[in-house]
């Protein structure tokens, strides 16, 4: 059987939620390995939910906010953009793959963004292959 | 009332912990009032087939510190766990790993062969590396088997208690000490210190808005006195650590490095503490934030430098 990455999918209350909506309302194909966490914020995403998110299996995680100048709560998607780098530089130390983990904007109007975003993370995901936890592989004892 | 009877062990660590456990000074001799020491390597001779011999339960309470980095080390966690009433985790690599714990980032291929190859003292062209057993014409020697992986103590066996620290400062240990005396013990699972805030809360520097564009190593600038380190770029763990220490760190120029753990109901120190550090990057620039990120040379080491074993992800994966 060939390997389904399982992505979990933070989207923000006020646009992206909305555009992954409108991809659904307007029937718009997409992957379906997404998982969509609605949360009110991307600045409402700690750095603890996505290594949560691996521990408890996913192969990657996708945080989605508004663009750049547009959060509703006018700064929280900058601290996301904020800690991204930051969490991706300490992932890369951890022998994480970089594309595992992807924080970009999608507005409520768009609806294509979202696909063309899930199915580019989707299949960058599919060519890592699964994200196995070295703790449980690793000889112990 | 019969006198406890209590076992200290130390595992993977320093030895450290040993000085902070003699460090309480006369309350030494409260302590010898009411309690036996029954097991000690680094003090007094019992061997292990003497604590072997020892009935199950039959030691009040073990005061267990070091990681658990190879078989040997494990066997006396779970022989001492089965001889003990109260297990005690006692100081940070007991606790989460702490520095014995960043081990955790290579496995012990990559650990043996900078010890044993790479290290520029080290003259091994035959790449001899130790071996669990070996036959002599006495017959076979074995030592311990080293894991690839550091674990904490709560991974390995059941601990009833917690005390943080790098080493526990004085007054934490006598409060565990106070408590198993009198005892009158918290409820189970309990990381025993004064505060279950943050270390911010114990430092006396003026705290105000942070925002920050540069972040030093505390080698390339001398801090203001009275400021928050946060503040003035240096990467100080105290927003992310438990308190109870009295932030002697802080008070002597020198940031927090995490040693008490997490604050209360935190599970990922390291995550926590990253993401206070990127809230107070001013700038809403990404190449700037970028080069503001370079500055923080090793994120793991910094922020999960006590508690990578402990933290979500454990381990690096080696490819």
């Amino acid at each position: 059987m060939s390997f389904e990455p399982k992505i979990v999918g933070f989207c923000c209350n006020w646009c992206s939620y909305r555009g992954a909506d409108l991809a659904g309302t307007a029937r718009m194909k997409c992957s379906p390995n997404v998982r969509i966490i609605r949360v009110m914020c991307s600045g409402r995403v700690e750095p603890t939910f996505i290594l949560k998110a691996f521990e408890l299996g996913a192969d990657g995680v996708l945080v989605l906010g508004c663009h750049p100048g547009d959060c509703h709560y006018v700064e929280g998607n900058y601290k996301a953009a904020r800690r991204m780098p930051l969490l991706k530089k300490m992932l890369a130390q951890m022998g994480i793959e970089e594309d595992r983990v992807r924080l970009d904007w999608v507005s409520a109007s768009e609806g294509d963004r979202f696909v063309a975003i899930v199915d580019e993370m989707t299949e960058k995901v599919r060519a890592l292959g699964p994200f196995k936890n070295n703790f449980k592989e690793a000889k112990y004892g | 009332m019969a006198k406890l009877k209590i076992a200290l062990y130390w595992a993977a660590s320093c030895g450290g912990c040993e000085i902070a456990q003699l460090q309480i000074g006369d309350k030494l001799l409260k302590l010898a009032e009411a309690a036996d020491i029954v097991f000690w390597p680094v003090a007094i001779d019992v061997k292990y087939k003497d604590v072997e011999a020892m009935p199950d339960k039959s030691i009040d309470v073990c005061l267990f510190n070091g990681a658990i980095r190879n078989s040997e080390q494990e066997h006396m966690a779970k022989m001492l766990r089965e001889k003990s009433k109260v297990m005690i985790a006692y100081g940070s690599c007991a606790y989460e790993g702490c520095i014995p714990g960043l081990a955790n980032l290579f496995n012990r291929e990559l650990i043996f062969e900078r010890a044993y190859v790479e290290t520029p003292s080290t003259d091994n062209k035959e790449r001899v590396f130790p071996q669990t057993k070996f036959k002599v014409p006495e017959g076979e020697l074995t030592i311990p088997e080293f894991y690839d992986t550091v674990k904490t103590l709560r991974q390995t066996v059941d601990v009833d208690y917690i005390v943080p620290g790098c080493p526990p400062e004085e007054k934490t240990t006598w409060l565990a000490l106070e408590a198993l005396i009198t005892g009158k013990l918290p409820p189970k699972g309990t990381v025993i210190s004064h505060s279950v805030k943050a270390v911010c809360d114990d430092c006396p520097r003026k705290k105000d808005v942070k925002k920050v564009k540069k972040f030093y190593r505390t080698f390339e600038i001398i801090p203001a006195p009275e400021v928050c380190l946060l503040e003035q770029g240096l990467l100080c763990a105290g927003v992310a650590t438990r308190g109870g220490c009295g932030a002697p760190c802080p008070q002597a120029n020198m940031p927090c490095t995490g040693c008490y753990g997490p604050v209360e109901g935190v599970i990922d120190q390291g995550a926590h503490f990253l993401s206070a550090v990127a809230s107070v990057i001013d700038s809403n620039d990404p190449e700037e934030i970028q080069r503001i990120i370079d500055d923080i040379r090793d994120p793991v080491g910094t922020f999960y430098r006590y508690s990578l074993p402990d933290s979500l992800l454990r381990r690096a994966r080696i490819r």
